[in-house]
């Protein structure tokens, strides 16, 4: 059966919209499995990126099932993805500086470029025109072309340092804003810039300074408004209104830590995702075991709650009702979920071993969950706790659903 | 046979290897143990130095990296960490032998995961 739907796939003759009315004509459709209803939409796709062997496996969340793989894609360790608005393709920005355009519905490799030496993630405009990569080595972004690859632009992250004129910046933090634009954060300058394509001839670039020390990772909010990027080098965020005529740094939650010693910080938290519940932000405290909460309307800190260790990935479900939390390194054996209204830990899991990622469905009724050493991707009900489903990955880490196709910021 | 693994990850003091001031005469891993410190190196130092080791966040842990570096000072910045950087000091998981096989390995060049 494998054999023969893969030999009824006519990825180089159509296009996926022509792929329905070829499978009926070839009988083709006659092949039972519910899987193939997926490969006339995209809606209920997504992919788990396998660490270790450079793979995406491609998920049908509906079925709950593994729809096939997608190899060779080199070093995919802190491999992150970005949608195209169709949400069939996906690119997928590797460790090792390449860059990859996937077809989801074909499992195809479409193209590949190796633009930097390492490189941790990237972003996609709100037209879906243009794919930008940030880069630690060489420091900078690439904008790249989203249908062809071309490079489009080459931002080098280069600012002076003491004795060091024209020294480059690792970048971190980077999202999308309307408009052609993107925001990103440079780690080693303590700078926020913002590269505007949206005109004809080279990239405008606005640049903040002395944001705070060492930017470590960002997000923009939801509606698109605000930025806010978290320090490693000290207590509290920096934030920017992105609405307002003259935009600015804020310091939000400054010195959240209260002169105490941080405890180690065995991973980075990830800021990037959905930190925004309601009017509150969710964000994770640096060397401290607390999730911390601020109101988006007053950037006053709300609450601060005591979790099992230091947060990593703080995700509010899509309708805001809860939020739940994975952690760095030794206690990243525990997810927990807080409910927001009265702002608990309501439940702690154990999925599998060393948890590295979560993704909830478009709507949260389910949340997927990768166990690295535990070689599983589990499916949990988020309003009964149970496991719905379990799929074998090897060494699972970061999930991406194509409902991420249509969210501002990514 | 992962969590008892991952058991000897999270207690690293029922590993032997106690630290003598000023001298390195500490027994090494077991070979048990050596495969938890690959697959910690590999994976959680891998974190922000990359799997490959060929840096991130952090700087490169190759051979041609580290093989200027004096072991003393690989061991200290592992157990310690270094103030000022994204480091953190594992000495709460790792005991100095853990740190200078690490150390030794890196400079040699990192073994792989075992198949598993």
């Amino acid at each position: 059966m494998r054999h023969l739907r893969r030999s009824c796939r006519p990825e180089r003759l159509l296009t996926a919209l022509g792929l329905a009315a070829f499978a009926l004509l070839t009988g083709c459709a006659g092949a039972p499995r519910q899987a193939d209803a997926g490969a006339s939409g995209s809606g209920d796709l997504g992919v788990i990126v396998g660490r270790a062997n450079g793979t995406l496996t491609v998920v049908n969340t509906s079925s709950k099932e593994a729809l096939g793989i997608i190899g060779e894609l080199g070093d995919l360790s802190h491999a992150s993805v970005v949608y195209g608005r169709d949400g069939a393709h996906a690119y997928v920005f590797g460790r090792d500086g390449v860059l990859s355009k996937v077809n989801l519905l074909t499992r195809h490799i479409e193209g590949r470029v190796v633009q930097a030496g390492n490189s941790i993630g990237g972003a996609i405009s709100q037209d879906g025109t243009l794919v930008a990569a940030q880069n630690y080595q060489p420091g900078g972004i690439k904008v790249f072309d989203a249908r062809t690859l071309a490079l489009v632009a080459d931002i080098p992250a280069t600012f002076d340092a003491p004795g060091e004129p024209g020294k480059r910046s690792r970048v971190v933090g980077l999202a999308e804003l309307p408009g052609q634009r993107f925001i990103y954060s440079l780690f080693d300058a303590d700078q926020i810039w913002i590269a505007d394509l949206g005109q004809p001839g080279p990239p405008r670039l606005t640049k903040f300074e002395h944001i705070g020390h060492q930017p470590y990772d960002a997000l923009v909010t939801p509606d698109g408004r605000h930025y806010i990027a978290g320090l490693f080098g000290e207590d509290g965020l920096a934030m920017i209104d992105l609405w307002e005529a003259q935009p600015k740094v804020r310091r939000i939650l400054g010195g959240y830590g209260r002169g105490q010693e941080p405890l180690p910080v065995f991973k980075m938290p990830h800021l990037r995702g959905w930190a925004v519940a309601g009017r509150h932000a969710w964000l994770p405290a640096i060397g401290r075991h607390e999730v911390l909460v601020v109101d988006t309307e007053s950037w006053a800190e709300v609450a601060r709650i005591p979790v099992a260790g230091q947060p990593v990935f703080v995700m509010a479900q899509p309708d805001g009702r809860q939020v739940w939390v994975n952690f760095a390194v030794p206690d990243y054996h525990r997810v927990q979920v807080i409910d927001t209204p009265t702002r608990r830990v309501v439940t702690t899991l154990e999925p599998g071993a060393a948890v590295l990622h979560m993704e909830f469905t478009p709507k949260g009724e389910a949340v997927w969950i990768s166990s690295r050493d535990a070689d599983r991707v589990s499916v949990i009900d988020t309003a009964s706790f149970a496991t719905l489903a379990t799929l074998p990955v090897e060494a699972p880490s970061g999930i991406f659903f194509s409902s991420r196709a249509a969210r501002l910021g990514l | 046979m992962r969590i008892v693994l991952l058991m000897a990850l999270l207690a690293p003091n029922t590993v032997s290897a106690q630290t003598v001031e000023g001298s390195w005469t500490t027994a090494s891993p077991t070979r048990e143990r050596q495969q938890v410190l690959v697959r910690v190196v590999r994976q959680d130092c891998g974190s922000c130095h990359g799997m490959r080791l060929t840096g991130g966040l952090g700087p490169p842990l190759t051979p041609r990296a580290l093989n200027e570096r004096p072991l003393e000072a690989l061991v200290s910045t592992t157990l310690y960490g270094r103030p000022g950087t994204p480091m953190p000091a594992w000495n709460t998981l790792l005991s100095t032998a853990d740190a200078l096989w690490i150390a030794q390995q890196l400079q040699a060049g990192f073994p792989d995961e075992a198949a598993r």
